[in-house]
């Protein structure tokens, strides 16, 4: 049977279920579009109040009208909804009542007040009233011709609203100060970005459900923002996700009965968040694992070039050094020196021979160059800064790995000015040899 | 039926006293959402431990609520700090997930599971007479009370003895962990008291609508007092009157009881927000509006004295013109004119308003707190011209003490305008 509804679904030869997928992707876009504004406005969950509120208003729809045509339920929810966010900001601003609990006062009560008038419906009513609860964790097979239009309109208005608006949006996340100084009222533009979400909000109420379709606002959004760093190809992305997602959950729903599709989207949706998370290239956990790796074991083989030019320097000699002089130097266990100089060694940066070190030609250039940028930045810091000459070896351990050719030239360029140093022959600050003597700065 | 509505409402007495016990702390440590998502996130914990146990065994479903309530706090805690998402965005993401994930294996196993989607956003306290606990074939009274006394005892239990604690932490993290008490733990705690009373209280009010009774009673006590005892105290008596209350509306209205006594709860926050007396909407308004009658008159005192003073014309004021000096809304201004006419400050004759001997006696202090503020800002360095408005704004602030220090600053005679500053009276 789920082979069956499969083959079904995929051949698109039902009129509804083109209805259906249409329907979804719509929604799943239209979340993702103007999730990405929610979510870069710190707007995140008053969506999901937003939500919550609508319900009492397409039960109280349907108790005075006693339709259950879409356009009057929406036009409900829309209402309630409305309300429920205005309630909210009327609570932040003249109680003292934070905003979390706010939210959370509006969404709780608001459901409560829905959950009473449909159990009402339900139990009064005369059982055309069935069609109601698809509200809650949405049915998009219920999606018919009728529906389709009226969402496809709304939707397109959205799209619209988003496009022409696009400039004032970005500024008012980015620069509400700006926004104002090109002569547009912040408070209008953010009006009008609620008025939006909510709308969005609204169109996604029959499918996906109110107590999740916060979700189609967030999730896509919050997965897009991994991606890239330019707030118009977050919002296509997000869209896709969002897009993607309604389909793949709409699908997926329409193949085991009785699973609502809501719950389904949001489980995709949230795949895609975790796909993001991990694997987008410059914000993604792995991308930044690896970054952080890379550097670490580059800042490693440069201590430990560093260490082979420095005893070298105070040996006065130029031999090869054996595994146990450069543990001590570095501070390092033997093991982790071997296994450093065999990683060099395959570089081509040193040679190895019976356990014993010695710089290559490249090897000693790159380690000249970050004795160089150690000792320049200590004498920096020294001079400039006026930190203790016993302060400045930490802070230029790391630094020595971030320094550029440009970099290394002002600092020889401003220390040959202001303190006589020839740069062909920086010494250590402290002198040579492991002891120094204090007041040196004249 | 009495005994049936008897238990049925100690169920909702007892899950809403819970719930507005921790409710508060929540509500006050700006935790309300984290409450909120760990409500909807205990979901998946409690289906996976009717389908394993494949019965409504207690133990399960608070280990199955445990697990997931810690992964809640952990992902939002890791997506926040590790994955660099925004906190509300890495809330909202976990628990619909989570929501969703429980939702789907309800509706996928429900052949299996004695657990449906009504269950989920309702509960089903009406059954609570008829799910009783045996004792062998001797029944003692219905399960679930039970379970949701037990959990009200370890949260008084909990709260009492670490009452101090929770204060502390509540309104002054930084201040609790100066002190040595370990902020993390006290929050790790306070989750975990809000997962298990989730649990507890969900097979009779579900997932959703939990979140009112944690949230709603505190923020409603909230208003009333400053005190945290008594707010505590307050939360959980709208809790209980919630409770009450709502199981006779839900019969009155053929309802969800559930949801009745949320409405209840949400009528109860609306009074508050409404006539709280000094947190609520009218005494604020009643504040403002006396504000403004004091300006207004403190207005029209200084136009009629202005007026004195300018030689040429001391015939006094039309009580229309004298509205509109006031410049304020026309209705709050004739209220403004009345009260100075009571306090005798005015006195009229032949269609003219003028000042009294008291309300010359005013005015003329009010003037002078006016002018001593324009040659103070000017004294600060503020041009001439840009003196007026703030002194117009303060003047009516300006009470004996900061007077008498003006004057004793102030030697001039004339304010910055060449205006004579009246003497004190």
């Amino acid at each position: 049977m789920i082979a069956e509804n499969a083959l079904r679904f995929l051949s698109l030869a039902d009129a509804n279920v083109r209805f259906v997928l249409f329907g979804s992707l719509l929604i799943g876009a239209t979340g993702g579009l103007l999730g990405s504004f929610a979510v870069l406005r710190r707007r995140s969950l008053v969506g999901d109040a937003l939500a919550h509120a609508a319900l009492p208003g397409v039960a109280l729809a349907y108790l005075w009208t006693g339709s259950k045509a879409l356009p009057v339920l929406l036009t409900g929810a829309a209402i309630s909804g409305v309300l429920g966010v205005l309630v909210m900001q009327f609570i932040i601003n003249y109680t003292r009542v934070k905003a979390d609990s706010a939210i959370g006062i509006v969404l709780s009560v608001f459901f409560g007040v829905g959950i009473v008038l449909l159990t009402h419906v339900q139990r009064v009513g005369t059982g055309n009233q069935s069609g109601l609860d698809k509200f809650l964790f949405g049915q998009a097979a219920s999606l018919v011709d009728d529906d389709l239009r009226v969402m496809s309109v709304l939707a397109g208005l959205i799209i619209l609203a988003v496009a022409l608006f696009f400039k004032e949006f970005k500024a008012l996340i980015f620069d509400a100060d700006f926004l104002q100084t090109l002569g547009y009222s912040a408070r209008w533009v953010d009006a009008l970005l609620m008025g939006l979400i909510a709308l969005t909000v609204i169109v996604g109420l029959q499918a996906v459900g109110v107590v999740l379709i916060a979700a189609m606002l967030i999730t896509p959004a919050v997965a897009a923002r991994f991606w890239t760093e330019h707030l118009h190809k977050m919002v296509l992305l997000a869209a896709a996700f969002g897009g993607l997602s309604g389909v793949v959950g709409t699908f997926i729903s329409s193949l085991v009965p009785r699973i609502p599709t809501g719950p389904v989207m949001v489980l995709i949706a949230t795949l895609c968040f975790v796909v993001s998370a991990l694997f987008a290239p410059q914000r993604g956990v792995l991308a930044r694992w690896r970054r952080q790796r890379h550097n670490s074991r580059r800042e490693s083989q440069q201590h430990f070039l560093r260490a082979c030019i420095e005893l070298q320097e105070k040996l006065g000699t130029n031999r090869s050094l054996t595994v146990e002089e450069l543990a001590i130097e570095m501070g390092l266990s033997p093991d982790r020196v071997k296994r450093l100089g065999r990683r060099l060694a395959e570089k081509g940066l040193v040679s190895s021979q019976d356990g014993r070190f010695a710089l290559t030609a490249p090897g000693a250039e790159e380690g000249l160059f970050v004795v160089k940028s150690h000792r320049l930045w200590e004498h920096y810091l020294y001079y400039r800064a006026i930190l203790d000459a016993d302060h400045v070896d930490r802070p230029a351990d790391e630094v020595e790995h971030l320094l550029t050719p440009e970099i290394i030239a002002q600092l020889e360029d401003i220390l040959q000015r202001e303190q006589g140093l020839d740069p062909t022959r920086i010494v250590n600050i402290h002198g040579t040899g492991s002891h120094y003597r204090r007041g040196g700065r004249e | 039926m009495i005994e049936g509505a008897f238990w049925i409402v100690l169920t909702g007495v007892l899950v809403t006293a819970s719930c507005a016990l921790l409710g508060t702390f929540l509500v006050l440590r700006k935790m309300s959402l984290l409450g909120d998502a760990l409500s909807h996130a205990v979901l998946p914990g409690i289906a996976v431990a009717f389908l394993l146990s494949s019965s409504r065994a207690v133990l399960p479903m608070f280990f199955g609520a445990a697990v997931f309530g810690l992964l809640t706090a952990l992902l939002v805690e890791a997506f926040h700090r590790r994955w660099r998402v925004q906190e509300d965005a890495a809330i909202g993401i976990v628990f619909t997930a989570l929501f969703a994930l429980g939702v789907v294996i309800i509706t996928a196993y429900a052949g299996q599971v004695d657990l449906d989607q009504e269950c989920v956003l309702y509960g089903e306290i009406a059954y609570t007479p008829w799910d009783l606990l045996l004792w062998g074939d001797q029944s003692l009274g219905p399960r679930p009370v039970w379970i949701l006394g037990a959990m009200l005892a370890i949260n008084l239990i909990v709260i009492a003895l670490l009452y101090k604690e929770f204060k502390i932490s509540a309104f002054d993290p930084a201040m609790a962990m100066s002190v040595g008490i370990n902020a993390t733990l006290m929050h790790y705690l306070l989750m975990g008291l809000v997962a298990l009373t989730t649990v507890a209280s969900f097979e009779s009010v579900g997932a959703i609508l939990v979140v009112a009774m944690l949230i709603v009673p505190g923020a409603a006590a909230y208003l009333w007092s400053d005190r945290l005892i008594v707010v505590i105290g307050l939360a959980v008596l709208f809790g209980v009157v919630s409770a009450v209350a709502g199981y006779f509306l839900a019969s009155l209205w053929d309802s969800s009881i559930a949801g009745a006594m949320v409405v209840v709860i949400g009528g109860i926050f609306l009074f508050s927000l409404l006539f709280s007396p000094n947190q609520g909407v009218l005494a604020r308004i009643y504040q403002r509006v006396r504000l403004s009658l004091q300006v207004a008159q403190d207005h029209m005192l200084l136009a009629l004295v202005r007026r004195e003073e300018k030689e040429v014309d001391r015939a006094g004021l039309r009580p229309a013109e004298l509205v509109a000096a006031a410049a304020v809304w026309s209705p709050l201004a004739q209220l403004a004119f009345g009260g100075l006419r009571r306090r005798q400050l005015l006195v009229q004759a032949n269609g003219v308003v003028e000042l009294s001997a008291k309300g010359q006696q005013v005015a003329l202090r009010l003037l002078r707190h006016h002018r001593l503020w324009e040659t103070y800002m000017s004294h600060l360095g503020l041009p001439e011209d840009h003196v007026h408005d703030p002194a117009d704004a303060i003047e009516h602030f300006i009470g004996g003490e900061l007077a008498a220090e003006l004057g004793e600053q102030i030697s001039d005679e004339q304010d910055p305008q060449g205006k004579q500053i009246p003497p004190s009276n």
